[in-house]
């Protein structure tokens, strides 16, 4: 029963707890709007198509995908959550990771009835071909005399038609991968290689320190003292604080699902132009 | 003997463990965001910067008259353009502030500009001015995401730098790394100038 030495322990356990708690109370609260699900190639959240023209747009992106790797959304929301239209659909873009991986070719049709604005969202994949100015042209001579007309169906399937005739032959991808599932695995392996050929390395570091040359005595058994509390200091340190810094957040972030379709991991850079009507 | 063998090794295996999830490599790696992030930056000011004499010669086209503000928008542009931004500049506020007081004023100029051509509608009906108009909105639109995404990433940068553990890691291994500039206005520039001609 020596209370001194059981304190002495219990400290680091306490101080590890607290750093685990930390980063869950303390969490950025990022004023970010709240996205809709990506429920489909078609997220109709402000209910402005029929089922027939809903499943009709999803059947064409989805064959525009599976030639191109394009990935188009239509998403119409029932409220920009006081955001404006640009703001709402680069973060949503990102959010939903539209556009393969690498090559962020996606964009967004996105429609807001309430505000009465809507946006093309070009991710940098398609800048190129999806032009501000031809995201322009398509808005005011397709979309918006549709629904100035009240005909948001037939605006938002002139609209996607367009959008495809312009992009159209832009880029012939190879059959599409799932880059996610590679890109966490390669890091995973990396990362395990690493540790252990860190470790591997530190021990026999450590050891040859050790062993010296025995000419150096002075010299060595300094360096031993050194390193040992140097060690054991950062040991305890690090250990303890490793678990703030959390490098590896795991790989998901696309709000996935339905129909087995989700983000391919594309992003996006305000490219596109916005509309009212 | 064997037994300080042994701490050594749970030493050595505790430090390569937490070494590995620690962040020893988030100050590098946030360094490197807000390299990247700068760099858009700078491109979408430059792409601006690019689409403006082609604008102006437009512009001058149907409203020649309006000298004063076609003079500003030029000289406003040549200073940014003239500006040698130095390596550094995000790590060095002088440079950083006459960055964006040059970007600012072209701003300002332009919106000048494109407030008067609303008295001329052949100008604005025009097909060539209408394709820059909307190139222009849409560089508008990336400066103001490429200002958001680099504020964010140097605010994270920034916070690493100056928090545990990035502290001790700053200490230890990156006394290069510098606390970074960042946008003293981001809400003024976060939305896009409206620019319609209906």
């Amino acid at each position: 029963m020596t209370p001194a030495p059981d304190t002495r322990r219990r400290r680091p356990a306490r101080r590890l707890a607290l750093l685990l708690v930390l980063p869950l109370a303390g969490g950025p609260a990022l004023a970010a709007p709240e996205f809709p699900a990506l429920t489909g190639r078609v997220v109709d959240g402000a209910g402005l198509l029929s089922a027939a023209t809903e499943a009709r747009l999803e059947r064409q992106l989805e064959a525009h995908e599976s030639r191109t790797s394009n990935q188009l959304v239509v998403v119409t929301l029932p409220s920009l959550q006081g955001y404006s239209i640009e703001r709402f659909g680069v973060e949503l873009g990102r959010h939903w990771q539209i556009g393969q991986a690498g090559r962020d070719n996606g964009a967004l049709l996105i429609v807001a009835p309430k505000e009465r604005k809507l946006r093309i969202e070009v991710g940098y994949g398609l800048e190129g071909e999806l032009t501000d100015v031809l995201s322009r042209a398509i808005i005011e001579n397709e979309i918006t005399p549709r629904f100035k007309r009240g005909d948001y169906e037939a605006g938002i399937s002139a609209g996607v038609e367009a959008m495809l005739q312009a992009i159209a032959g832009s880029y012939k991808a190879p059959a599409r991968k799932t880059p996610r599932q590679v890109n966490s695995d390669g890091i995973i392996v990396i990362t395990a290689f690493g540790g252990f050929l860190f470790l591997f390395l530190l021990i026999f570091f450590l050891n040859y320190k050790h062993g010296a040359a025995p000419g150096q005595g002075r010299r060595k058994k300094h360096l031993d003292d050194d390193g040992q509390t140097w060690t054991y200091y950062d040991a305890d340190r690090r250990s303890g604080s490793g678990w703030g810094g959390g490098g590896f957040g795991g790989g998901g972030g696309f709000g996935g699902g339905g129909g087995g379709f989700s983000g391919g991991g594309g992003s996006f850079g305000g490219g596109g132009s916005s509309g009212s009507w | 003997m064997a037994w300080r063998h042994a701490t050594r090794l749970l030493s050595a295996l505790l430090l390569g463990l937490s070494l590995s999830a620690c962040g020893v490599n988030e100050l590098p790696t946030r360094d490197e965001a807000t390299k990247a992030a700068w760099a858009q930056v700078e491109n979408q000011y430059k792409r601006r910067a690019d689409l403006i004499p082609n604008l102006v010669e437009t512009v001058k086209g149907f409203a020649g008259q309006e000298r004063d503000v076609l003079t500003a928008v030029v000289e406003a542009r040549a200073k940014v353009a003239q500006m040698t931004i130095p390596k550094d500049i995000i790590e060095n506020p002088e440079a950083f502030r006459q960055f964006e007081a040059n970007q600012g004023a072209l701003s300002q100029a332009l919106a000048r500009l494109l407030v008067v051509v609303e008295r001329y509608p052949t100008l604005t009906s025009n097909q060539n001015f209408l394709s820059l108009q909307s190139s222009l909105e849409g560089t508008e639109n990336r400066i103001a995401v490429a200002r958001r995404d680099y504020i964010q990433s140097v605010q994270a940068f920034n916070t690493e730098l100056r928090t545990f553990p990035g502290r001790i890691w700053a200490a230890l291994l990156y006394s290069e790394l510098r606390l970074k500039e960042t946008f003293s206005a981001p809400e003024a520039s976060s939305e896009p100038p409206k620019v319609s001609f209906q």
